[in-house]
């Protein structure tokens, strides 16, 4: 009898607002260190919060991107402890009222089948600053530039069942929060932390394991190395007998491994209290719909609209849908060639191959969704064939020029001109009066022989549809 | 300058009898000469004074002006004033210079006041006596071997020795109404949510609140229209405009209906007091009221769910406090929890260390249903009480206090019967209604007179008639025009 994993992630993602949840701060990334404080956020005394209505909307937004209750009066909460970057003393959190309740993310695995993966809520907290250690001998330096930034803690119900669909989770809420455009969902500078709960069980049972949750994991490659080994780890320890210990562990990258933080057992007593500072937000139906109004098309309606209005296939589709901007880029491109099989292969093979090789974003693309465009435009319409295509994409990539310009400058205009072909074809049928003889004696492999040199006789610009045609009229007579 | 209501001293400002910068010159030698036996005053901004009081004068001679241009005040040391030292009564903050201003100040600066400097207060306005000050006990200027009450004893204590015109205070449980009653001087809480607390250092947010002590109602009034008012840096302040305080004050009493709570007149309230209560009844009569007994039968839980409610947030409010970025630190802390146990030992008295226990207790895993919760509960059933008593009758008014002012260290040791002190003023709170206490009445006790206060409570933010109220009862007695000898 095996073992099953059962994993619940707890994602933190840093909302894209202007300003902090409470004050007036800047939550610009990077600058330097309490040059964004203000009195708010160094806790002076006599210091208030005021709730930013936009960290609200987009809690909202999220909620209705994944079809989830909206709490009709959330409540803000203090979470008591002590910590340098806390500069309250507290955090200010939602804990019985959350904005966002229950609903629900489809996932897509690597087989294409689909899964719902349960969410349970999501709550707005602010963010603590940054204790840095590394600079000072034997001091701690405290930044309070994120204390107060605005974070939506997104929590999953206890439902993935491996490191594969974890993962699938992951990206897929970072597809959706980038989509809503309510966070940047950059991992690695932490504006999507996430955490995982993980437990291993008896295949079949019903019951949960106890849990270890996993903190600091900064990339979905490490999500899917620390689950897999936490469960191993856990698996390890049940099979020679032990027990799991409830702790909270640390992903360590370097060493692929986690390891203890601190246990569970002796847990911090957070003494949460309704935050009297703020008073209960009230979000009646008509904000609700006029946020709705506000929803961009998420990426399940859009793979559906692909495959409904491109023909494309449903894999093809997913994947382009699966990123609002990789969408928007192969949708501007069809609208330039007209052509979505081919803008789909364009876009997800060849253009997606550059980004990898550069790692790139599709936005930060050498080449544009208009220049893309009119270089398919230019093989739709004969101007050229699919291979000089890729010569002409190899040139752009390396510069400005347009397709056109390419492939002017360079004269790879495909030669369709019929009487140029056919003259092209006699050459190469009085040049090898031998293969001729074989052809014409039954053996029709040959035909790629005169193929090969016609086209290199053009230099790969003929026609490939007329030489074909013509060569086979020519060498039957 | 005998009246020295600020209607009074509009006046003479006015009439140029004196300047504002004499009148605060006169304030400032009347302080350094009576401060050291009262302790009212933490710091004395005398430069800031002056050049506020020049400016008014400036101002007045320009046509500028309003009731408050030129009239000297002082702050409790619990707001803000960008660039002066405040202490809210504690070690804690004996270095802290604020970086900004309390709205409360900002607006009253705006109207033209002088800021004469910052009163005394029990430590982080805890405290009923002023006596949990770090910066010592403040004397009743009309005996100064007794408390003048807190925790705004400081405020209450300058207006009533004239060492200032006017005064703020705030009040949780009492701190501007109590104070007021044993200093014999006009001391009002306006409903929660009337006066921005943007800039007011928190003790229990859910209950603190600025408001005015002055030696007249009137004067109340002309404070509120400055100090209330929407804030958009406070979520909790109401939306749309205060009225006009002023404009409501004549209004005659004839028909008012005045309930007083039975559960107010029991055997612990002191006779004197009863009867100081009893003879303000008849002044209302004869001006056309009509008193009936009304019933707050969940009052006797006021006090316990105070003491549950207040130190609960307030051991969540003073975590701030923890020597990192500003005020006390210990001296060489060995690591972070050594700095964290030292600073708040060190830099908290005993009464706020009390309550930050007794908060934290109330507030932790298994016990906060029990306290916490119960309490929140309580906490309605007495605001119920007000409202269906307010279905009855237009005001309610009481006895502020049990007893006068009581000696220096007489309850200090005993803190449950000094909390017993707050029994009227605390309900009031819990519900976020306005109460005022004005004068009415005076105890001999071994050759000194001392002040008896009655306490008026309005519907919310019903301020107006119970300012209203106030004025008129004050058009018809003396009692706020006696003065302390000091």
């Amino acid at each position: 009898m095996g073992w099953e994993t059962v994993i619940g992630l707890e994602v933190h993602v840093q909302l894209a607002t202007h300003s902090k949840l409470f004050s007036g701060s800047s939550t610009t990334f990077g600058a330097a260190p309490n040059t964004q404080a203000n009195v708010f956020d160094l806790a002076m005394p006599g210091t208030l919060p005021v709730l930013n209505e936009q960290a609200l909307r987009m809690a909202v937004k999220f909620g209705l991107a994944v079809d989830a209750e909206i709490g009709r009066r959330s409540v803000f909460d203090r979470k008591n402890y002590f910590y340098p970057d806390l500069p309250k003393g507290y955090q200010v959190s939602q804990l019985d009222f959350p904005t966002v309740g229950k609903g629900s993310l489809e996932i897509t695995l690597e087989d294409g089948s689909t899964r719902v993966i349960g969410i349970t809520r999501a709550h707005i907290e602010e963010d603590a600053g940054k204790s840095l250690h590394e600079d000072y001998q034997g001091q701690t330096g405290i930044d309070l530039n994120r204390a107060g930034t605005p974070l939506l803690e997104i929590v999953s119900e206890p439902e993935l069942a491996n490191a594969k669909e974890a993962v699938a989770y992951l990206k897929k809420l970072h597809s959706i929060i980038r989509y809503l455009g309510i966070s940047d969902g950059n991992m690695s500078q932490g504006s999507m932390r996430c955490d995982a709960n993980v437990s291993v069980r008896k295949t079949g049972s019903t019951e949960l394991g106890t849990r270890a949750e996993i903190k600091n994991i900064n990339s979905f490659r490490f999500v899917e190395k620390a689950i897999l080994h936490e469960a191993q780890r856990q698996i390890d320890i049940l099979e020679d007998g032990g027990r799991i210990v409830q702790e909270t562990r640390l992903y360590d990258a370097d060493r692929d491994e986690t390891r203890s933080m601190r246990s569970k057992e002796v847990a911090n007593d957070y003494r949460y209290f309704p935050e009297p500072d703020l008073l209960p937000v009230v979000i009646d139906e008509a904000y609700i719909e006029a946020v709705r109004a506000e929803l961009p098309e998420l990426p399940n309606a859009k793979r559906e609209r692909f495959v409904a209005q491109y023909s494309l296939s449903e894999y093809d589709a997913g994947v382009i849908a699966s990123s609002r901007e990789m969408a928007e880029f192969f949708e501007e491109v069809v609208t330039i060639c007209d052509d979505a099989k081919l803008s789909s292969n364009w876009v997800t093979v060849d253009l997606q191959a550059v980004l990898n090789k550069q790692d790139l974003e599709i936005e930060q693309s050498p080449i544009s969704a208009k220049r893309l465009g009119e270089l398919i435009a230019r093989i739709k319409d004969q101007t050229i064939s699919s291979k000089i295509a890729k010569t002409v994409f190899e040139a752009m990539l390396d510069s400005s020029q347009s397709a056109d310009e390419i492939i002017e400058s360079q004269g790879l205009k495909q030669v369709t001109d019929s009487g140029a072909i056919e003259k092209l074809v006699d050459e190469v049928i009085a040049g090898n009066p031998e293969q001729v003889e074989q052809y014409r004696a039954g053996k029709e492999k040959v035909f790629a022989f005169f193929i090969g040199q016609a086209m290199k006789a053009s230099r790969g610009k003929a026609n490939p549809e007329q030489l074909n045609a013509l060569l086979k009229q020519k060498l039957k007579a | 300058m005998s009246d020295r209501t600020v209607a009074a001293l509009s006046r003479s400002l006015a009439k140029g009898e004196f300047s504002s910068v004499e009148l605060t010159q006169d304030y400032l030698s009347r302080i350094a000469l009576h401060n050291k036996g009262l302790n009212a005053y933490i710091t004395v901004t005398e430069e800031l004074a002056l050049a506020q009081a020049a400016q008014a004068d400036a101002l007045r001679a320009k046509g500028q002006h309003g009731p408050l241009t030129g009239i000297p005040i002082a702050h409790k040391d619990i707001f803000c004033i960008q660039d002066v030292r405040t202490t809210c009564g504690s070690k804690m903050l004996s270095n802290f210079i604020a970086p900004y201003n309390a709205t409360v100040v900002e607006r009253l600066n705006a109207a033209g006041t002088v800021t004469l400097g910052k009163t005394n207060m029990d430590e982080f306005a805890m405290g009923s006596s002023n006596e949990t000050s770090f910066y010592g006990a403040v004397r009743n200027p009309w005996d100064s071997e007794r408390v003048p009450g807190g925790s705004s004893g400081g405020s209450a204590a300058a207006v009533a020795a004239d060492l200032c015109a006017i005064a703020t205070g705030t009040d949780t449980g009492g701190s501007i109404r109590q104070p007021a009653a044993f200093c014999g001087v006009t001391g009002f809480k306006p409903s929660y949510g009337r006066i921005s607390r943007w800039g007011m250092i928190a003790f229990a947010s859910s209950l603190d609140q600025a408001g005015p002590i002055s030696k007249s109602a009137e004067d109340a009034a002309l404070m509120m229209n400055a100090m209330a008012g929407p804030d958009p840096r406070d979520s909790t302040c109401v939306d749309g405009a205060a009225p006009d305080y002023m404009a409501t004050l004549n209004d005659p009493l004839k028909g008012l209906r005045i309930g007083v709570p039975r559960q107010h007149i029991t055997k612990g309230l002191g006779a004197e007091v009863e009867k100081a209560l009893q003879e303000a009844l008849k002044v209302f009569e004869s001006l056309g009221a009509t008193v009936k007994e009304i019933d707050l039968p969940n009052n006797h839980l006021s006090v316990s769910a105070y003491y549950v409610i207040a130190p609960a947030e307030a051991s969540a409010n003073l975590s701030r406090f923890d020597g990192v970025r500003y005020g006390y630190r210990c001296d060489k802390p060995v690591n972070l929890e050594d700095m964290y146990k030292r600073s708040r030992s060190e830099g908290f008295g005993d009464e706020v260390k009390r309550r930050i226990m007794v908060g934290t207790y109330a507030l932790s895993a298994g016990y906060y249903d029990a306290y916490y919760l119960k309490a929140q509960r309580i906490r309605r059933l007495i605001k119920q009480d007000f409202d269906a008593a307010f279905k009855e009758v237009d005001v309610i008014i009481g006895p502020t206090t049990p007893h006068t002012a009581f000696k220096i260290g007489e309850k200090s040791d005993d803190p449950v019967t000094m909390y017993l002190e707050d029994i009227y003023t605390i309900g009031v709170n819990l519900a976020g209604l306005p109460g005022i206490s004005i004068p009415a009445g005076s105890t001999n006790e071994s050759g000194k007179a001392l002040p008896i206060g009655i306490q008026l409570v309005g519907s919310d933010f019903a301020e107006a008639k119970v300012l209203n109220i106030a004025h008129q009862f004050q058009l018809n007695t003396d009692w706020h025009k006696q003065t302390a000898e000091v």
